[in-house]
């Protein structure tokens, strides 16, 4: 999926002239930012534990090499295994090496971003291991054989009538003509089917939104229990996650998910908020007797002390795209890579490499309406600036951009010649407009006029203007 | 080979190389006294205010709650809240030592089980270690007597939690926690009954967990 990151430019085109998918983004969208409101409203102390949360981030990451020794030595400590893997292959052939030992045929999955970034389902296939997807939403998607298009909402892009298609052509053993009421009969059809397959199941595959460094333990939050079911009832559990993910202490995590459920769902807490810590005790009636983790980098040990170090801090709660114009009119998918919206758009160029997504950091009004809404800060239009500068400088910026640039950045250094230049433009474009009162079309500008017109200046520049106001 | 480099990849990034025993002590000394950050004032109310607020908030979230007088008013209300759900009066009770000692042999027509749940059983019964006023949260720690499938597999999920315990904040709860020993295997923060909102983002219960969940609270001290 990532290598299509560089077809935004087509891909936003498209979606935006898909009339399914601005059905499905105009109902979600308004209801995410209007629920993430009224749980903020409700909180007097949100905007201090968004510093809260921001500080805890930035000494986990200042000490990132202390608390990752400290959270694989309690992990150990607590009879669990510390698979440390640098590259997305390393970390695939980990899974597969403990499926393997485990003798695993199908493994259940709980919702995993880490797991989409590897693109672990396809390789396990490819290796005769059945992978299910259980959170419903990725559930449902492992159907269509598509990737999510929303970090925490996998299956945002589709509605009702897709999900009826795609259980009807999958569930083919049900009664071809059962009736789907309500959502709730889709709900209820997939809670059937998977609760055979949690049962069935050799390994549970989680992800992770917090490791604690002080007990050792993985922390999930979900609203279905698909997570606790995949980690409970099978023999073997595997966390597969990031090593940015590591914090010190329980009172962090309890601080860090004050602020991630209001800012994701709107919800002051996820239904479930789970914290595991190694395989069944002595004496435990359930539980795995194999707890793993397969600790990835892939690329974040890089972005430490650059200036991307902040975008270390992100907890996942796809705030920043629910809140984003951009994500807004064209869906996920448009994208091209795992992690879309304005996280996704500084993150993939670390992953994956500025060439293959040079185009996802322009992808951006600058509003900053995601930095407003970041529950841990993170400066993220000053970061796709930074992608932008870094795209410009190794010359990945098409010529006619460069051209225009170099044009603009020579009067912008001569300030003399810059006024007299605008000024003569304002007349002249002045004077060419007198009668409509705006253009169209203008030469060197037909993208922008296709879709609205040009108003005619009035009157003298900003410049001449302040100029006169001041004496 | 591969943690060497990560952990020398993150010390490059730092322009450092590993922390001096001085600034290494000042950690540990952190994590050993793992301290609290700001915490909302909301939960912050006497006994019965705490109880108040609990029961609004497992209300809000589309649970239910019963206030009982003790542990012998348990089978009664079990009863009657499997009745009312069209359940059948059967029931799986986690073997915690507070729940051994509900008198169910008064609701001769309840079909008890103590043990561990299965697919096959309706409705369990478990008990918390203690409740959040902040959100309407259950603390359920796992352990020998307290299996983690009992919080997951029934459609009923029945919690006796007394009232004494309830607490303020999730710090309260984790230090009631800690007090017991070392972090168990699995300690979930539960909060209303299991849903899902993937489909058109329109929240709809009874997902993979729970479809209902039903807190007894127990008047006296924790």
């Amino acid at each position: 999926m990532d290598q299509t990151s560089a077809g935004f430019k087509e891909s936003a085109v498209t979606a935006m002239a898909n009339a399914g998918l601005q059905r499905a983004l105009a109902r979600a969208k308004p209801h995410f930012a209007h629920r993430r409101q009224a749980a903020v409203d409700a909180l007097p102390e949100f905007e201090a534990l968004r510093e809260v949360a921001k500080d805890i981030k930035n000494h986990a990451i200042a000490n990132l090499d202390y608390y990752l020794e400290t959270y694989a030595a309690s992990v150990e400590a607590a009879g669990g295994v510390v698979h440390w893997c640098s590259t997305a292959e390393d970390a695939r052939q980990a899974v597969l090496g403990i499926c393997h030992a485990a003798g695993a045929r199908t493994v259940t999955k709980g919702k995993s971003m880490v797991t989409e970034e590897i693109h672990l389902n396809d390789f396990l296939e490819a290796n005769g291991i059945t992978p299910v997807e259980t959170d419903l939403g990725e559930y449902i998607l492992q159907l269509r054989h598509e990737p999510p298009s929303h970090i925490i909402a996998p299956a945002f892009h589709l509605n009702r009538e897709d999900w009826e298609a795609s259980f009807r052509l999958a569930h083919t053993d049900l009664p071809a003509d059962r009736v789907f009421r309500e959502r709730r009969d889709l709900l209820t059809e997939a809670r059937g089917k998977l609760r055979e397959k949690f049962l069935a199941a050799d390994v549970g595959i989680t992800g992770a939104n917090f490791l604690i460094a002080e007990t050792g333990s993985s922390v999930i939050v979900t609203n279905e229990g698909n997570g606790d079911l995949t980690q409970t009832l099978p023999r073997v559990h595997v966390v597969v996650t990031s090593i940015e993910k590591v914090v010190p202490t329980i009172e962090d995590t309890l601080s860090l998910l004050r602020v991630l459920a209001r800012s994701a769902t709107g919800q002051d807490m996820s239904v479930y908020t789970t914290f595991s810590t190694g395989p069944a005790r002595a004496g435990d009636p359930d539980g795995p007797g194999e707890y793993h983790v397969v600790l990835l980098d892939n690329g974040r040990s890089g972005m430490v002390g650059t200036e991307f170090q902040d975008m270390l801090r992100c907890i996942r709660c796809a705030a920043c795209m629910n809140h984003c114009p951009v994500y807004g009119l064209v869906g996920g998918h448009a994208y091209g890579s795992t992690y879309p919206g304005p996280m996704g758009a500084v993150l993939t160029p670390m992953l994956t490499g500025i060439e293959a997504a040079g185009n996802l950091p322009n992808a951006s009004t600058f509003c900053g309406k995601c930095e407003s809404v970041c529950p841990v800060k993170i400066p993220l239009p000053n970061l796709m600036r930074h992608w932008r500068e870094r795209e410009f400088e190794r010359h990945f910026t098409p010529p006619a951009m460069r051209y225009g640039l170099a044009f603009w950045a020579f009067f912008a250094k001569r300030p003399a010649l810059y006024r007299i230049g605008t000024r003569l433009a304002a007349l002249a474009m002045g004077w060419a407009g007198r009668k409509k009162g705006r253009f169209g079309w203008l030469p060197l500008a037909g993208g922008w006029t296709k879709a609205r017109d040009f108003p005619a200046p009035e009157g003298d520049t900003f410049f001449a203007l302040y100029s006169k106001g001041r004496k | 080979m591969t943690r060497e480099a990560i952990i020398g990849a993150i010390q490059r990034g730092l322009k450092r190389g590993p922390l001096p025993a001085d600034q290494r002590a000042m950690l540990a000394g952190r994590v050993a006294a793992h301290p609290r950050h700001l915490t909302p004032a909301r939960g912050k109310l006497d006994l019965e205010g705490r109880v108040a607020l609990f029961t609004r908030y497992v209300e809000r979230e589309f649970g239910t709650v019963a206030r009982l007088g003790s542990l012998a008013e348990v089978p009664k209300a079990v009863v009657e809240y499997l009745a009312a759900q069209n359940a059948a009066p059967a029931l799986v009770v986690s073997p915690h030592p507070a729940l051994q000692a509900i008198p169910f042999g008064e609701a001769p027509l309840l079909d008890v089980r103590f043990g561990t749940c299965t697919p096959a059983d309706a409705s369990c019964l478990t008990y918390a270690l203690a409740g959040v006023a902040e959100t309407g949260t259950l603390l359920l720690p796992s352990g020998p007597l307290t299996p983690t499938s009992n919080n997951l597999l029934p459609d009923n999920a029945l919690v006796v939690l007394r009232a004494g315990d309830i607490v303020a904040c999730y710090e309260d709860a984790f230090d009631r926690l800690r007090l017991c020993g070392p972090m168990p295997r699995n300690v979930m923060l539960v909060t209303g009954p299991s849903r899902s909102a993937d489909i058109e983002q329109t929240l709809e219960l009874g997902a993979h967990g729970p479809r209902r969940l039903h807190v007894l609270i127990l008047d006296g001290e924790g």
